[in-house]
């Protein structure tokens, strides 16, 4: 017994302030929401189309510019590398969730992003959210960055948000994985499972529109081909602050 | 016979007629040889099926290749070698056609078969097969997944029990199918390194690094020293952040959560550390064929091992912790236990193989990279329980600190990449890769062009999943999360 206290207090209180104090700190290297400066862009070269795994780049309506779907993008950083204009880049900002599948589109001379709301989602769970993760053919990146939430440095349950065993005990689905062919039906079946009024937060590129994997036949490219989602995270897999500040911003704590 | 990481025209495999195949195989595992791979290596279009023996012979280093034409029927391998079993059901689900005398032959992936052109089965619906059953007073069955209680991936399991008793557990994967290896034909591409960054997300390094030893073998290079060191670094910290995280795991499993909390956070520390030579926990975007995507400077260094240090300490606090407590070793001893015998029979690798006291580890075995001029002690352990793979991971997680530590203070000068010569056209190449969990094998295989005709991953857990049935026999059902943890295996690596 002594022993374990003394590891107790050997190992400290490690949690985080944040959103109260400052965010943890993230590693500079870190590929945030990009941004991109629609100035200069010569729509002929297309170097960023070309070297993008994903196709999440897009000339923009007036050919001027082109617009990057964070949604379908893995943050790989290859078109920040191929521009020869300089013109994408990736910043730390961490802020990257949207209600919306089209707020995850930057550029093209609109900025779509909307803050994260969503008024059933701030009335009834503001105080008690309990997801039911269901993951969905994902790689186990974006699973384990949302376990990561439950840990005492993140402790998601200072929020009372915590993820639980049955969908029955839930007010909502936390998705990963572009939704294979396979688990289409258990994840029809878990959200049919969880009571209204019920929420969907689709996490990662894989869920958002099928990332690596979209278009292959053997998956439905994301969540929203079987589930209707309220809150999309992007990223390959979204940091763990990612992930929390979209659900705090759906939820209007911060 | 070539080594690791090393080409072979596809025409200079010796070709010998099924049966012998059959034979030398069986011969060549019973001789001490692993399987580490067979792959079917179709023709242009689909129509004659060859297939491809991937030996690896510890002993001297090398691996052993051999062919031959597979018909729509064959007799099977796996009654006279055990290793065989996953891969021909693999096989017979993939290309449609059947092993004769196959004890259990069912599908393991549910994923359509690969137009193989005389009249291949419907695929039938994932988790729709004839599971095992057992008959008698106070027998039932449990039904678990695909959807778990916890935040983890897909699987279903079917435990029959005789009251508490396990008799045995049937593992039926396949939800996490996502057609990796189809879309590698015809590649590499701009997607495909990504599809091997995430076939299994927690080994990131591990397959992106098989990949690209494949990939510069093929095209006959070799990565400068700046590269092959930044690599092992991330590999290892991959190994540490998985088995400090699987330490918790197995803590919080017998419900000690002292050191379940302080292992779940450290694990995430190590994670950071990835982080900071790449920008992603996981190392996305840091391993690319021909090198390295980012550099390490003397202020990088300087914070890496500082947060070594750091981890170092608190690692060792949380864990001997835990293995002081007897009453979380008594639970740990003797449960899950997979006999020296059985491992080597069923072809168990990884850290599962070397707690019952095989001392397979590809690293030391068939070195690659760095390993070959910087050796890692092959950390063995001889009771195949729990304790045994929590032992294992514990000394591999002190051995990969002390490499870290040496490997930051001697990085050499040089470039961080090459550029990469166009591929061989109708080649081969074999990169064996001592990934944390085990062993992962990737057999590419070009066309004339220089590009993919085919592409075979083996993660680990493709090995390992029959020993975790196996651990189960005899053990009490509410012993199947700590055994589950103690082997941790991939299912997305599994599904592909
Ligand atoms: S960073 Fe995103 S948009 Fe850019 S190339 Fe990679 S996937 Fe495409
Ligand atoms: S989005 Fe990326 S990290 Fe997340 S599950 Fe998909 S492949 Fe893995």
């Amino acid at each position: 017994m002594l022993r374990t206290l003394k590891t107790r207090f050997q190992q400290k209180y490690r949690t985080m302030t944040y959103p109260g104090g400052p965010a943890p700190e993230l590693p500079a290297r870190f590929a945030g929401r990009p941004v991109l400066r629609d100035d200069a862009c010569n729509a002929d070269c297309g170097a960023c189309m070309t070297v993008c795994p994903t196709n999440a780049i897009a000339l923009a309506r007036e050919r001027s510019s082109v617009t990057l779907d964070t949604g379908r993008c893995l943050f790989c950083r290859a078109c920040e590398k191929a521009c020869p204009q300089g013109l994408i880049r990736f910043t730390r900002d961490y802020s990257s969730a949207s209600p919306t599948r089209e707020g995850l589109v930057i550029g093209g001379g609109v900025d779509h992003t909307i803050q994260a709301r969503n008024e059933p989602a701030a009335k009834f769970f503001v105080r008690s959210l309990k997801l039911r993760q269901v993951s969905a053919g994902g790689c186990n990146a974006c699973e384990a960055d949302c376990n990561v939430l439950g840990t005492p440095a993140w402790d998601m349950g200072r929020f009372g948000i915590q993820f639980v065993a049955s969908p029955r005990h839930a007010d909502g689905l936390l998705i990963t994985g572009p939704v294979t062919v396979n688990m289409r039906l258990a994840l029809e079946k878990t959200y049919a499972a969880v009571p209204d009024p019920k929420i969907v937060i689709a996490v990662g590129a894989c869920a958002v529109s099928g990332g690596p994997f979209i278009g292959h036949a053997e998956q439905h490219n994301g969540a929203v081909s079987v589930v209707p989602v309220d809150l999309f995270i992007p990223g390959c897999p979204p940091h763990p602050l990612s992930i929390l500040d979209g659900i705090l911003k759906l939820l209007e704590r911060i | 016979m070539i080594g690791n990481n090393e080409t072979i025209s596809l025409e200079a495999i010796p070709a010998v007629p099924f049966e012998r195949f059959r034979q030398a195989v069986i011969a060549a595992v019973a001789y001490g040889a692993r399987l580490s791979a067979m792959p079917v290596r179709p023709s242009a279009d689909n129509g004659e099926l060859t297939i491809i023996a991937v030996l690896s012979f510890p002993e001297n280093s090398e691996i052993g290749l051999l062919t031959g034409a597979l018909f729509d029927r064959w007799p099977s391998l796996t009654p006279d070698c055990a290793a065989a079993h996953w891969f021909e059901r693999e096989i017979a689900e993939q290309w449609g056609i059947t092993p004769e005398g196959h004890p259990w032959l069912k599908p393991i992936r549910f994923e359509p078969p690969r137009g193989h052109a005389a009249g291949c089965p419907e695929t039938a619906p994932v988790g729709v097969t004839d599971f095992f059953s057992m008959e008698g007073e106070e027998s039932h069955e449990v039904a678990v997944g695909p959807v778990h209680a916890g935040v983890i991936e897909p699987g279903h399991f079917r435990f029959l029990c005789h009251g508490e008793t396990v008799y045995h557990l049937e593992i039926s994967l396949g939800y996490q199918h996502r057609g990796i290896e189809r879309a590698m034909i015809g590649g590499p591409g701009p997607r495909t390194v990504h599809y091997m960054e995430t076939l299994a997300g927690d080994t990131t390094i591990g397959h992106v690094m098989a990949y690209s030893h494949a990939v510069e073998a093929l095209a006959g290079i070799q990565v400068p020293p700046r590269a092959e060191v930044i690599r092992v670094i991330a590999a290892e910290l991959e190994r540490m952040a998985n088995h400090i995280g699987d330490l918790g795991a197995m803590a919080g499993d017998v419900g000690f959560l002292p050191t379940m909390n302080y292992c779940g956070r450290i694990r995430g520390d190590v994670l950071n550390m990835t982080a900071a030579l790449c920008g992603n926990r996981f190392g996305r975007g840091l391993i690319r064929p021909a090198g390295v995507e980012w550099d390490l400077d003397s202020e990088l260094i300087d914070d890496l091992s500082a947060r070594l240090e750091a981890v170092q300490k608190d690692v060792i606090a949380a864990v001997t912790l835990m293995l002081d407590t007897p009453s979380v070793m008594a639970r740990f001893e003797s449960t899950g236990v997979v006999s020296v015998d059985t491992a080597r029979r069923i072809g168990l690798v990884g850290v599962a193989a070397r707690a019952c006291g095989l001392a397979r580890d590809v690293r030391f075995e068939f070195p690659y990279g760095l390993y070959r001029l910087a050796h890692l002690p092959v950390n063995t352990w001889h009771s195949g329980d729990c304790f045994g793979r929590a032992q294992v991971r514990w000394l591999e997680v002190q051995a990969s600190i002390d490499f870290i530590r040496q490997r930051l203070q001697e990085l050499p000068k040089g470039p961080l990449s090459r550029d990469l010569p166009a591929l061989k056209s109708d080649a081969l190449a074999v990169s064996l890769v001592e990934g944390w969990r085990g062993e992962i094998c990737h057999v590419a295989g070009t066309d004339k062009e220089g590009r993919f005709a085919f592409y075979k991953v083996v993660d680990p857990s493709f090995h390992n999943w029959f020993g975790l049935a196996l651990a189960l026999r005899r053990q009490q059902i509410s012993d199947f999360p700590l055994c589950n943890k103690s082997f941790n295996l991939s299912y997305c690596g599994h599904d592909l």
